[in-house]
């Protein structure tokens, strides 16, 4: 493999509180701190004059639909829009058919993760057997097996009991539990959030207290176990200022924010487009705001796309027939660089923190660092280029976005994993 | 002003001049009913389906007459006789339908925002025979088509809908008419099928009968929807008919010139008492009469017919 230097850079390192104009050096896969003359004259030279130069992003909430699901997306499939949207490591959630909940599945999907993709696809596993929320998945065998956390996601563990015991046993492996806050018996038949538009558009309601309620029984079972809960796509108001107050207390409690909560609005169902239906469902202006503080000030660790591919006839339904979901890889960091950097002023450092080091903190992943050492896992983008998302030519096997059509400014130009590119110029390599 | 749409999709999107032409519209094709010969040419040739994915009597029965008062050719189909049993998407059902040549297609379905997206795939006009719990246009038509014809004007008039509007299609529909034509809405039921979220529809909510009652000039109920409940919203129907159901000694608080209103079917003894549903205030089958020229007027204008030209020769 040639070595690699990448010149003229704006590198943003978070973890290095590190942005200025530099190069990168990478040989043998990893970054190291220069190279040799030798090497030097050796090296294949990318020119980023104008780009920034920043980990690859890091999403800790994918679905990826191998096995069982692959008319919807495959790990190769999905890996590749995880590159084209800048991502080097995702961790894909285990609602897959069969469920994630043996260590078999688990093989199974490294297995194909090992064949077929281009960037690091870590597993999750299941809380419960069979997603069922009933009784525990052998969540030890999970653990050696090779999952990075355990969650239900898509479900949310309604025993109070299970999941106690749950948070008990997952943390005598310290293996976080990811979870879906959803009380399942406030949302029975709900497909928006509940409100005003619902109200006029005589769909059933999802009210924000179905969230608040498992949020905040998630801070309290974490701070009587010591367990470590991660809160999957929090999308109310209320959810963000239980979190915050369990932060000031020191609780065991992280918390995720997707771009489309941060960007999206309720009033947009109006025209009954399922590309707005997800779960949760997007919420008032409120709440969205209340995300964008949640964010500013740590209450909400990081930014995840929740990327959940349907195919073209599974949306095109009856709004209360069509499935949740939508796409997210290709189009999150352009979608967080508007919210936050444009239209909020986050630092651009800072929304490259909440896309890199920030989730692989929660999970205690060795990615989001730009360090001497470390993997050369490396995204290269253009902040100010303006392009337009054309989902159906996509790399993700679906096409499934909101964003499908319009004008996006941010562009990933190359993404390189474990020092070789894998995607540069619009192509996968 | 011309009439230019060729769907009736929700009222809410309707002007007041846009209903005021369908009810002129229904006004003449209402005076063809009492003839001896009821039929009136103006849809000759034409094929009309009525696509009713969700039970339904006395709209589809409505829906039928209409059409065949305006010699068009009907066929209807109901969910048990669609392919939409046999797994069919309904996407691929209106296809077919407009396939076979259908000039327009009336659809009841349980999804709300079905018929907006049939109107999306298809070239032929789409009617909405109420969609799910968000409306029924053709209902709110001939709701405030009857209020009309017993009051006159509905500017100020205090209206009481009364029962289950969270689920009530004909609820919303009846709100977005009512309010443009600037009459005072005051919707009433228990707290749980009567969510504040409606005062943003420009109505007031109340849950307290006898002053919401008080002086009213029209007061529709609704049917307790209990197929489109998922939980207990009331705890029993005797509790409900105990604190809401209209009884003679709440209809005295009306206005004495009040008309009494259901969309049907009416639950004799749960809503209203089966006395003042036969009552002489009561208007119920004077509306069911009506839908036959509001829906008219609906099929005549959504095919490209104008309002003035409405009466044809006999």
């Amino acid at each position: 493999m040639p070595s690699l230097w990448i010149q003229n850079a704006r590198v943003i390192d978070p973890a290095a509180k590190r942005d200025a104009a530099g190069d990168l050096f990478i040989r043998d896969g990893l970054l190291v701190p220069s190279l040799s003359a030798a090497d030097k004259k050796r090296a294949k030279k990318i020119d980023t004059k104008g780009l920034v130069a920043c980990p690859g992003l890091v999403d800790i909430h994918v679905h990826f639909r191998e096995p069982g699901q692959t008319h919807k997306e495959t790990i190769a499939t999905g890996s590749h829009a995880a590159a084209a949207g800048g991502f080097t490591t995702v961790v894909c959630m285990p609602n897959t058919a069969p469920v994630a909940d043996s260590a078999g599945t688990i093989q199974f999907i490294k297995d194909a993760v090992r064949r077929d993709a281009v960037v690091k696809v870590l597993p999750t596993g299941c809380i419960t057997a069979g997603m069922k929320g009933q009784a525990l998945a052998p969540i030890g065998s999970l653990k050696r097996a090779g999952v990075v956390a355990i969650t239900d996601d898509g479900e949310c563990v309604q025993s109070n009991e299970l999941m106690r015991r749950a948070c008990e046993y997952a943390k005598m492996f310290d293996l976080p539990l990811m979870d879906h806050c959803q009380d399942a018996a406030l949302t029975h038949g709900a497909v928006m959030n509940e409100g005003i538009v619902s109200t006029r558009l005589g769909l059933r309601g999802w009210p924000h207290a179905a969230e608040d309620i498992i949020v905040a029984r998630n801070v309290i079972l974490s701070e009587y176990t010591g367990a470590h809960i991660h809160c999957q796509h929090i999308s109310s108001r209320y959810s963000v200022g239980i979190i915050r107050r369990a932060k000031e207390r020191g609780v065991k409690i992280t918390a995720e924010a997707t771009p489309h909560h941060i960007a999206l609005t309720d009033d947009l169902l109006s025209g009954y487009d399922t590309n707005y239906k997800m779960n949760p469902p997007l919420r008032t202006e409120a709440d969205r705001l209340a995300l964008i503080e949640g964010l500013r000030d740590g209450t909400l660790d990081c930014v995840c796309t929740d990327h959940a591919p349907h195919t073209d006839y599974e949306k095109d339904k009856e709004f209360d027939f069509a499935p949740n979901g939508i796409l997210g890889l290709e189009t999150s960091l352009a979608v967080s660089l508007e919210i936050l950097v444009r239209k909020n002023r986050f630092k651009l450092p800072r929304v490259v923190d909440l896309l890199t080091r920030q989730p692989a903190k929660i999970l205690g992943l060795p990615a989001g660092t730009l360090a001497a050492g470390a993997a050369a896992d490396v995204c290269l983008f253009d902040p100010d280029e303006t392009w337009t998302y054309d989902a159906k030519a996509g790399f993700s096997k679906s096409s499934n976005s909101p964003w499908h059509g319009q004008k996006l400014t941010g562009r990933v130009k190359t993404t390189i994993v474990d020092g070789k590119v894998v995607f540069t110029n619009g192509r996968i390599v | 002003m011309p009439w230019t749409r060729r769907h009736l999709l929700t009222l809410e999107q309707l002007s007041l001049e846009e209903i005021d032409q369908i009810h002129a519209t229904a006004a003449a094709f209402k005076r063809t009913l009492t003839r001896s010969v009821k039929k009136v040419p103006v849809l000759r040739g034409k094929t009309i389906v009525n696509l009713f994915l969700e039970p339904s009597t006395r709209t589809r029965m409505a829906f039928d007459m209409a059409a065949k008062r305006l010699s068009a050719d009907v066929i209807s189909l109901d969910g048990s006789s669609s392919s939409t049993t046999k797994g069919e998407t309904l996407r691929d059902t209106a296809e077919n339908i407009q396939a076979l040549q259908a000039d327009m297609i009336v659809i009841r379905h349980a999804a709300a925002g079905s018929p907006l997206y049939l109107s999306r795939i298809l070239n032929i006009p789409v009617i909405n025979a109420g969609d799910g719990a968000h409306e029924h246009p053709t209902q709110g038509l001939l709701d405030t088509f009857t209020m009309k014809e017993r009051l006159g004007s509905l500017k100020g008039r205090k209206v009481v809908i009364l029962g289950d509007i969270l689920f009530s299609r004909v609820a919303r529909s009846n709100i977005h008419a009512l309010v443009k034509m600037g009459a005072a809405v005051t919707l009433v039921g228990p707290s749980t099928l009567v969510p504040h979220w409606f005062t943003s529809l420009g109505v007031s909510v109340s849950h307290d009968l006898r002053s919401a009652l008080a002086d009213a000039e029209v007061v529709m109920l609704l049917r307790i929807q209990h197929e489109r409940q998922t939980s207990g919203h009331f705890p029993s129907v005797g509790e409900y008919t105990s604190m809401f159901g209209l009884n003679k000694t709440r209809a005295s608080w009306l206005n004495p010139k009040a008309i009494i209103m259901h969309p049907g079917p009416i639950n004799r003894g749960v809503e209203i008492d089966s006395e003042l549903a036969d009552g002489d205030r009561s208007v119920i089958l004077q509306q069911v009469t009506n839908g036959i020229a509001v829906r008219m007027a609906v099929l005549y204008l959504c095919s490209g017919g104008q309002p003035e030209n409405v009466m044809p020769t006999e």
